[in-house]
């Protein structure tokens, strides 16, 4: 009887397992709380398409092209103007104060110079406190003056707006280039969650057997190494799907986030994921030798998954030497699996490459955590 | 299976290093099956390591030996289903409940009709009131019990038993032992340690372990007199520099308090007495020969030998100085 793996010896470690699971009521509140938490901080809050934003304008031009652009931010979605005719000092104070999200100045003889084909410059100044909320607003503002003048610009003028921009928009405030849309946040909240509850939580229960000293009692059984380590990552593979069903339901009706693709492609890359994960975690459990020590080593490596994976700045903007520490994390991938399957409605042949790498990843993380396990207390 | 004689273990110069410390020095020892062996010594001088080593938790540095006729270092799984570990500190899940705990371990030995086997040993070990109760909220001598059951669960040949009676109750403690000997009377070999005298007088073997060696090994009666100790007991109604004073005499050995007197031991019997003689001289002090006890000759043991792990450096120096 040399099979690694006895059945009534596994059932037993996985049942033992989901019973602690079930007891442990921090750790449980963990696992479903704080998939949530961050749905709702990363995808509703921070960056929730801005909508509505106070503007104010200084007007020093009062003719038909300024209405226009008034009236056309008067009707999107992205502004609501408070006050269309400040003095420059009034604009300033309410911008401080946090009235106004921006203030737009029309100068002086604005729709003349235009007419002229002078590009005038309109100058935005936008409170970059919140910049997710300021970049997304002004992009809209150019394109929403880009129309004005092509409706208000016609006959002599009308060639103008044919080659650039009548005018251009300047802006002073500094603010993250990037536009993040729920679309390409809630799939990339999976894959951060699964990172962070995977590892962390596999990690502290196998640290938990040594520092309680229950693994002296198991390792006097029978109980073989391979049955321990999958008896501990059956019951997280099931909370895995649990939270994933959560994050996709929530996409779904809370987000409106579209899903393209097939789901059962999505759950069976997940797979791959999450045992990827697990196996760092128990691999991190066989070093730490206690729960600090375990949870300290599960930041440690959720830290580089969330800034270097394409999750919080585009991966392709990062440099190089982030690139490479990224392609070897599993969540980048991960993260072009879930957005391609969601969004892009990606099959199965655009998503393998990034399986494969995931899978690579996985051989090497449960190779090490299988060769880490001890089967004596030295 | 190739049985070896009628040894239950037999392990000759086990060791184990942590390090460069030596906790277990090169110990040979001898377990006749169907005895109840007791394995006493002072704190940390490595009855623990032993015990691990012996069930294959422990890697020994060097050594070798069998335990139930398997090889300690290439018979691990098969030694593990054989022999019931109970540790010194409470190992179960305190997550659990009793009877989880209990089912938890039958199924990972694969007892076949485990339902029945649970029942059987919570009536048995008197957990059956408890069994819903998470072991973690058992008092210290309930869950030493509940260990007790579990190591026993899956009718093991050999039990190594790490004090299982520390802080168990007289009551307990004395059905504890009645339990030990009524199992090894129908076979089970039973290796026990413990600091308790009235516990190694119950042993039908005994081994002492001090700093890692192994000093004596036999039956109580006989350690005794291996010893070769002559033993006074010494009453005095002024009592209070006795003790000093007979220690400081020639040919004494030991002297140690004994219910209201004082018990004094000397290996060279003609200077003992000849010393006693001239103390009882002198007045108020009583002088009778007296039966030397286990607990003389451990103590006196533990006096002979020096504490080398309580400082790591002087123990290098003196390893040094010995190669
Ligand atoms: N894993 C380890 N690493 C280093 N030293 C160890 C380790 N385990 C035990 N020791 C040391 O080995 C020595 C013997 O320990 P052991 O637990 O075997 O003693 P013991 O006889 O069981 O003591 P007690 O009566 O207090 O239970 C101690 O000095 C201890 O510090
Ligand atoms: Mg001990």
């Amino acid at each position: 009887m040399r099979a690694p793996i006895h059945i009534t010896r596994l059932l037993a470690m996985v049942g033992k397992e989901f019973v602690q699971m079930r007891r442990d009521r921090l750790t449980f509140a963990m696992m479903a709380g704080i998939p949530m938490m961050q749905l709702l901080l990363f995808g509703f809050a921070i960056n929730q398409d801005p909508k509505h934003l106070p503007m104010g304008v200084v007007n020093g031009d009062s003719g038909p092209l300024t209405r226009a652009m008034v009236a056309g931010m008067q009707v999107s979605d992205y502004f609501r103007v408070v006050d269309a005719d400040l003095s420059a000092s009034e604009a300033t104070e309410q911008l401080a104060r946090g009235e106004l999200q921006f203030v737009l100045h029309v100068p002086p003889d604005f729709e003349r110079d235009v007419r002229r084909g002078r590009h005038p410059a309109l100058l935005v100044e936008a409170d970059a406190s919140d910049p997710s909320a300021t970049s997304r607003g002004l992009s809209a503002l150019s394109e929403i003056g880009r129309r004005a003048a092509r409706e208000v610009l016609k006959g002599p003028a009308a060639p103008l707006q044919q080659t650039a921009p009548p005018f251009s928009v300047t802006v002073h405030a500094l603010y993250n280039p990037e536009a993040h849309t729920a679309y390409n946040i809630v799939p990339g909240l999976m894959g951060v969650i699964l990172t962070m509850t995977m590892v962390m939580i596999t990690a502290l229960a196998m640290t938990r057997e040594r520092e309680r000293g229950t693994l002296e009692m198991l390792l006097s059984t029978p109980v073989r190494p391979l049955e321990v380590l999958v008896g501990k990552i059956v019951p997280y593979i099931v909370v895995a799907y649990i939270q994933i069903g959560l994050i996709l339901v929530a996409a779904r009706l809370i987000f409106k986030v579209p899903f393209e693709g097939s789901l059962p492609l999505l759950l069976g890359a997940a797979l791959v994921f999450v045992l990827a994960n697990l196996g760092v975690g128990v691999t991190f459990s066989t070093i730490a030798r206690n729960q600090l020590q375990a949870v300290q080593m599960a930041f440690f490596f959720f830290l580089p998954s969330i800034l270097l994976s394409g999750f919080m700045f585009p991966f392709r903007g990062m440099p190089d030497w982030a690139q490479a520490i990224g392609s070897v994390l599993p969540i980048t991938h991960f993260l072009r699996v879930v957005r391609g399957i969601m969004l892009k409605g990606a099959g199965w042949l655009e998503v393998a490459p990034e399986v494969a790498k995931m899978a690579l990843f996985l051989v090497g993380s449960l190779t090490a955590a299988v060769a880490r396990y001890r089967r004596t207390l030295d | 299976m190739k049985e070896d004689g009628d040894a239950a273990i037999e392990v000759r110069g086990l060791t184990k290093r942590f390090g460069d410390k030596t906790v277990v020095d090169d110990v040979s020892l001898r377990v006749p099956r169907g005895s109840v062996f007791g394995f006493l010594g002072p704190n940390g001088s490595g009855k623990t390591t032993c015990l691990r080593m012996i069930c294959g938790l422990l890697e020994p540095t060097a050594g070798d030996g069998t335990c139930l006729g398997f090889d300690i270092l290439s018979q691990r799984r098969e030694i593990k289903r054989e022999v019931g570990y109970m540790t010194q500190k409470f190992s179960l899940y305190e997550d659990l409940t009793v009877a989880e705990n209990l089912a938890f371990v039958a199924r990972v030995y694969e007892m076949p009709d485990a339902r029945h086997l649970l029942q059987q040993t919570l009536e048995r070990f008197d957990l059956a009131g408890r069994q819903r109760q998470l072991a973690g909220s058992l008092s210290g001598g309930w869950k030493q019990r509940l260990s007790l059951a579990a190591c026993m669960l899956h009718q093991p040949r050999l039990l190594l038993l790490d004090e299982p009676t520390a802080g168990v109750d007289p009551k307990a403690r004395r059905d504890f032992w009645e339990e030990i000997h009524q199992l090894a009377a129908e076979g089970l070999t039973v290796l026990v340690t413990t600091h308790y005298m009235d516990e190694a007088e119950r042993c039908t073997h005994l081994a002492y372990l001090a700093y890692g060696k192994l000093l004596v090994q036999g039956d109580p009666t006989s350690l005794v007199q291996q010893s070769g100790l002559t033993t006074f007991n010494v009453t005095a109604r002024e009592s209070a520099d006795l003790a000093v004073r007979l220690r400081a005499l020639p040919g004494v050995d030991l002297v140690a308090a004994f219910g209201k007197g004082l018990h004094v031991c000397g290996r060279d019997a003609v200077a003992l007495r000849a010393a006693l003689d001239a103390v009882a001289h002198e007045g108020e002090v009583e002088v009778r020969p007296g039966r030397t006890s286990l607990e003389d000759v451990f103590i006196y043991l533990m006096g002979q030998t020096p504490d080398n792990f309580a400082n790591p450096s002087s123990a290098s120096i003196e390893k040094g100085g010995a190669s």
